[in-house]
């Protein structure tokens, strides 16, 4: 059936959370209501990644991306677009000026400084159509592998590519794969982590959501690669429409024959199981995760031996990040110098980050390796929101460290982040602005991975615990002197000490603060100040006499009566019944109210 | 309304079904768990002992399992059960204060449930909707972009819900 209009409406997390299936339904009502329903196709698509400006619809072949739609604006789009011809422009993202529509978002920098790779096929195609992945070359490099390739090749060619992971430590995929493959074993697994564990990305759930069959595509070239036959989906169970994708996706694929038996007619033999996991930071270590998928309590295990030897039911078995899976295919049919074109020497190809927190464009973008962080934030995240001042971007969740703004021309990549006391990590990018307290934030990690420690090692059981509880102090206004020092101490013996890279790696936060933020530690040490006015036990709320009118409203809004004094003249807050819960200076109307 | 405990005979029938999927797949234990869960709301003891039975694994074992996975309860949770992101992306963004809000108004600390039985208030990280922060979910419903005045009206909401219910 040919239509003359398709709309591309996003169906990914962000934009489900701001209505987007009712907009849908809406659509389908107008349509039908003025019997066009046959000439204009509905898609539901993964996620464009500007999240901020969703819900998000693109209508070809005009190619005019809508933004911020609400269900009320359906019928005018429905009306003045698809009937009339003419585009709405108020909704349209970008310069609504533009003469060729479809052009109106490419000066948008968000869109202007990316690189899809990973992300190629993420609000294009209808992810629950296997036809769709099909038609943007899908399954051909599985073909192509399989076909026209030995395993030797395959790996030779991931190899070349120097692609490396990228769920964090960024080990060298093609040599991870030669390790299994010379294993010699009467079975081998292949696992995909889609546990993604940093709070605050949302990369690979994205992929899944947006893209599924490429993470199977890869899968299965990765088993051919290393004479697997099974493999394995480890997602969490938090992401259930990524979840519903992907069985939708390995239904689709069995059906086609693309998982199965005799895939593309030859001998290779290859299929994919789901599993989910249950809410355990930890499981997404991978020897944890690989006892996770066995049913058990996701303890990690000592290595050696490495999980390519003795993984998953102790047979040899390779884990891969689904945002390294879904380069996979394109490393196939384009070719290794094609992706090493791409980034820095050291780091080649793409990477996609989830920026959130306090900047303009939160969403998902996939930028070539080596783009500035001073890029990411300022011209595609499109900079810090009420003219605040950048403090630090915040990477590798748990296990990463806060970059000041000195070093916001460093180039991305592997080695650099880790060089400035961060990491990679999945990639989730966090912006943080003047108002939030270093400390406070060093704080809110070490409680994550306090709850998360899974027990089994006491340099992390113990060592967090204790510098959790020195952190605490700290920010209560009880901090003495030599805590700085033992918190450094604690740091490095726990990053020697601990078993897995969950232990060793959760000084992190605390040692990159401490190492661009030592002057806000040491105010709350010695002077007993938060200079971000976070830390509520250091606050102090006080009335500027000056300032005050006098009208009593700040006293009417106190919560707990702490607030007295005559009309017309100045007010004054009790210390002694104070909350500090701050509702007297957002109601100020005279901004006679500070936080000290 | 049901006591939600396993004697209530569909449940216990559709956790039958569960077990006898599942008997003979490796591995299976977490994948039972989530499917109980389902059934009955949380995982009370009476319900790990027949896993432990039916899959034949010791209760120890399905015990030290359910404990170590956050998404495993041993209490029920409340008719609406509340989930306020504490994702680093949402905490930036001032979720701590939504938390606290709800808390206050409900009166219940993280955990746990109002006498009433309808709600219950979790933190939980990252759901994936950073672009949204800060983010509560309700059951399956996301609010995004919220300050801490949007609670009440929110939570207004549920109750209303209920009364209309118990007038029908
Ligand atoms: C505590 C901890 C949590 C981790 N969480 C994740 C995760 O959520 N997702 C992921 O892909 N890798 C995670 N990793 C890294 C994995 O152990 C493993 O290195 C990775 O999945 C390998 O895939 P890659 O080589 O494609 O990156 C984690 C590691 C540790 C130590
Ligand atoms: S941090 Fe709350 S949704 Fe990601």
């Amino acid at each position: 059936m040919i239509y003359r209009s398709h709309i591309l409406i996003c169906n990914g997390t962000g934009c489900v959370s701001s209505k987007a299936p009712a907009i849908m339904e809406k659509l389908q009502e107008l349509l039908a209501a003025n019997g066009i329903e046959k000439e204009v196709k509905i898609v539901k698509t993964g996620c464009f990644g500007l999240c901020e400006k969703g819900p998000i619809l693109v209508i070809y072949p005009e190619g005019a991306t809508y933004c911020r739609v609400s269900v009320d604006d359906v019928e005018e789009i429905v009306n003045e677009h698809l009937i009339k011809g003419r585009i709405v422009k108020r909704l349209l993202l970008g310069d609504p000026n533009v003469e060729d529509v479809s052009k109106s978002r490419d000066n948008v920098g968000f869109f202007a400084k990316q690189v899809r790779v990973a992300l190629r096929n993420c609000g294009v195609i209808n992810p629950e159509n296997i036809e769709e992945y099909i038609a943007r070359d899908g399954y051909a490099a599985l073909a192509k592998a399989v076909t026209e390739m030995t395993p030797a090749e395959v790996i030779a060619e991931v190899k070349k590519s120097d692609i490396r992971g990228r769920g964090g430590a960024g080990f060298p995929t093609g040599m991870k794969w030669q390790f299994a493959a010379q294993q010699v074993s009467d079975q081998k697994y292949v696992c995909c982590n889609a546990d993604e564990g940093d709070p605050g990305a949302f990369m690979d759930r994205s992929i899944l959501e947006g893209d599924p069959h490429s993470v199977l595509e890869a899968m299965a070239i990765a088993g051919y690669a290393i004479g697997a036959n099974q493999g394995y989906i480890y997602v969490r169970a938090e992401y259930p429409i990524a979840v519903q994708r992907l069985n939708i996706a390995i239904k689709q694929a069995r059906e086609y024959g693309l998982l199965g038996k005799n895939i593309f007619g030859t001998d290779f033999n290859f299929d994919i199981e789901i599993r989910l996991g249950a809410g355990a930071f930890v499981c997404g270590e991978e020897t944890a995760l690989m006892t996770s998928i066995e049913g058990k309590r996701g303890e990690p295990r000592t290595r050696p031996p490495f999980p390519a030897v003795k993984g998953l039911w102790e047979k040899p078995t390779i884990l891969n990040n689904v945002e390294t899976y879904a380069n996979i295919p394109m490393i196939i049919l384009k070719g290794a110098d094609w992706f090493s074109s791409i980034g820095t020497e050291k780091s080649k190809g793409t990477k996609v980050f989830a920026i959130g927190g306090k900047i303009n464009n939160t969403g998902l973008v996939e930028i070539p390796m080596g783009t500035t962080l001073r890029e990411v934030i300022y011209d595609i995240g499109g900079g810090i929101p009420n003219g605040k001042k950048f403090k630090a971007a915040q990477t590798g969740g748990p296990s990463g460290g806060c970059i000041p703004a000195s070093h916001l021309d460093t180039p991305i990549d592997y080695d650099n982040l880790i060089a400035l006391g961060s990491m990679m990590g999945s990639g989730g990018l966090i912006v943080m602005d003047e108002d939030t307290c270093m400390v406070d934030i060093a704080k809110f990690f070490l409680e994550f991975t306090v709850d998360e420690s899974c027990g089994k090692c006491p340099p992390c059981r113990v060592g967090t615990k204790r510098m959790y509880e020195i952190l605490d102090r700290i920010t209560q206004g009880k901090g003495e002197e030599g805590d700085i020092e033992k918190l450094e101490i604690l740091a490095e013996s726990i990053k020697q000490g601990a078993l897995c890279g969950l232990g060793q790696t959760a000084p992190n936060p605390i040692l990159s603060t401490l190492r661009y933020f030592r002057d806000e530690y040491e105010a709350h040490v010695k002077e007993k100040k938060c200079p971000a006015g976070v830390c509520k036990a250091m606050l102090n709320f006080e009335i500027i006499a000056d300032k005050c009118k006098g009208c009593s409203l700040c006293a009417k809004k106190c919560p707990v009566g702490a607030i007295s004094g005559e009309i017309k003249k100045p007010f004054v807050i009790s210390k002694e019944k104070c909350i500090k819960c701050g509702v007297c200076m957002e109601s100020c109307k005279f901004a006679a109210i500070v936080k000290k | 309304m049901s006591c939600g405990c396993c004697c209530t005979d569909n449940k216990s029938q559709e956790l039958d079904k569960i077990i006898a999927k599942y008997k003979d797949s490796r591995g299976a234990l977490i994948t039972v768990l989530h499917e109980a869960q389902e059934v009955y709301g949380y995982l009370p003891l009476s319900v790990q002992k027949r896993i432990a039975e039916g899959l034949n694994v010791p209760l120890s074992e399905v015990y030290g399992v359910v404990t170590f996975y956050t998404q495993f309860f041993l209490n029920p949770k409340g008719k609406y059960k509340i989930n306020v992101c504490l994702g680093t992306a949402c905490y930036v963004k001032g979720a701590g204060q939504i938390y606290d809000k709800i808390s206050e108004i409900l009166k219940i600390k993280g955990g746990e449930c109002t006498p009433d039985g309808l709600f219950s208030l979790d933190a939980c990280r990252c759901v994936g909707a950073c672009g949204l922060a800060p983010v509560v979910m309700i059951n399956d419903e996301v609010y995004g972009r919220l300050v801490a005045d949007d609670v009440p009206a929110i939570l207004q909401k549920y109750i209303d819900q209920e009364a209309e219910l118990a007038k029908a």
